[in-house]
């Protein structure tokens, strides 16, 4: 998501055409090279992308808002968003079990550290799961050199995973059906209301682009289901992009416990214009390059940032990657997906996260990333 | 000076050389097996892994 000023760069509706033609001709070639479902996941990607950079919805910069300054219209938009992919996901997916599945994870030991750890991640380079991708595709150098440590990261992390898990794990807790969605909305309105009760008397307000960001960003999680059959996430194909690169260069994945699953074996094996999360990831980066090109928003000129923030970077890319996968997901994948399909892991992954980044907020300026 | 043209096209370079390399490496493509376009109402069981997914469960 763009943080500078707003660019006065004048684009050309040549240049216009030619994103969007290049966008939809990308879409089209997976479609035809992979089958039609990978065609449609693309562009869904695309379409997170286009919205979220388009519309400036995303999730560490309204906790950060919601931290300092109390306005809570960004946080009010995300639960608005969850609450309308409940909505629809809660009856898709108890009358089509075998078609469709939830983001549904255990809540444990380490999957309440991942996602502390991951607040405070996601605050020092202003980057969630998404927002990475998004701020990467935008042209954020940030997030662009956080991107592959997250990648780095999620791949350690996914291999160490039962090492962590083994630490302490209750069994998946899923609520589902009318009583589950029913209480899925109420603690979804009880949140709100907290958030809305905390949050300062001018920052209660959720901006009309909000409001129309959370409608499409449900809009394309809903489509994200009902296409692959399983919700929105991203780190699992960060994760395999470096899973792919350790395979390619000689590694043996077979004995790692979290790789060597048949399942995970196989996606190692095959392209990745067949793995959902990977297609999904491809098309937020260029769905977020297209809104800043048409913009005329790749002016802007890269921030100076001191030494110390370069490594900050590098080592909160790490702890973003491998903490969401002990957390079971990142903001999309365990507090989006994770509470908008039932998940009880989806709520500790909020509770957790949110008290991590008010930590983070502080160490941004302590490692230099503020002035 | 550097902006964010520079960095922006590097983001879309590098995701281009992971999908081209993997194109390379990894199994050949074939639509004529790829699931049904859509998976609600395929009457296949999904075949993607997420990141909340643990292999076993």
């Amino acid at each position: 998501m763009a943080t500078a000023a707003q660019p006065t760069v004048s684009v050309g509706l040549g240049t216009r055409a030619t994103l969007i033609g290049v966008a939809l001709a990308l879409s089209l070639a997976v479609a035809v090279l992979a089958g039609a479902r990978y065609g449609f996941i693309l562009m869904i990607g695309l379409g997170f992308g286009i919205v979220l950079e388009g519309l400036r919805f995303g999730f560490a910069g309204p906790w950060r808002a919601m931290i300092l300054r109390r306005e809570a219209g960004g946080l009010l938009a995300q639960l608005l968003a969850i609450a309308l992919v409940a909505v629809v996901a809660f009856p898709l997916l108890a009358s089509n079990p075998g078609e469709l599945t939830g983001a549904h994870a255990p809540v444990g030991i380490a999957m309440i550290g991942g996602a502390f750890v991951f607040g405070i991640a996601m605050q020092l380079v202003l980057g969630c799961g998404s927002g990475t991708l998004v701020n990467a595709g935008s042209g954020n150098v940030v997030s662009l050199v956080a991107l592959p440590f997250f990648a780095i990261g999620s791949f350690l992390g996914a291999s160490h995973l039962f090492w962590w898990t083994d630490l302490g794990t209750l069994p998946t807790v899923a609520f589902s059906g009318t009583s589950g969605l029913i209480g899925t909305l109420a603690a979804l309105t009880a949140l709100a209301g907290v958030v809305w009760w905390r949050a300062s008397p001018g920052g209660r307000v959720v901006p009309r682009r909000l409001v129309l960001a959370a409608v499409a960003v449900a809009a394309l999680a809903i489509l994200n289901l009902v296409v692959s059959g399983q919700p929105w996430g991203v780190v699992y194909g960060l994760g395999l992009w470096v899973a792919k690169a350790v395979s390619l260069a000689g590694a043996d994945l077979s004995a790692n416990a979290f790789w060597g699953a048949a399942g995970n074996m196989e996606r190692v094996q095959q392209s990745l214009l067949t793995d959902v999360t990977s297609l999904t990831n491809i098309g937020i980066i260029a769905g977020a390059f297209v809104v800043a090109a048409w913009r005329g928003g790749l002016q802007d000129p890269l921030p100076k940032l001191p030494a110390r923030a370069w490594i900050a970077t590098v080592i909160a890319g790490l702890a973003l990657g491998y903490s969401s996968r002990l957390a079971f997901g990142c903001n999309v994948g365990a507090f989006f997906s994770g509470i908008s399909t039932g998940s009880l892991h989806g709520w500790v992954w909020f509770g957790a996260a949110f008290l991590g980044s008010v930590l983070g907020v502080r160490l941004r300026a302590v490692l230099g990333f503020e002035r | 000076m550097a902006t964010r043209r520079l960095t922006a096209f590097a983001a879309l370079g590098l995701t281009a050389v992971v999908v081209l390399t993997d194109l390379a490496t990894s199994a050949p493509l074939d639509p004529f097996r790829a699931p049904p376009a859509i998976a609600l109402g395929s009457g296949q069981a999904t075949s993607g892994a997420h990141c909340a997914a643990l292999p076993g469960q």
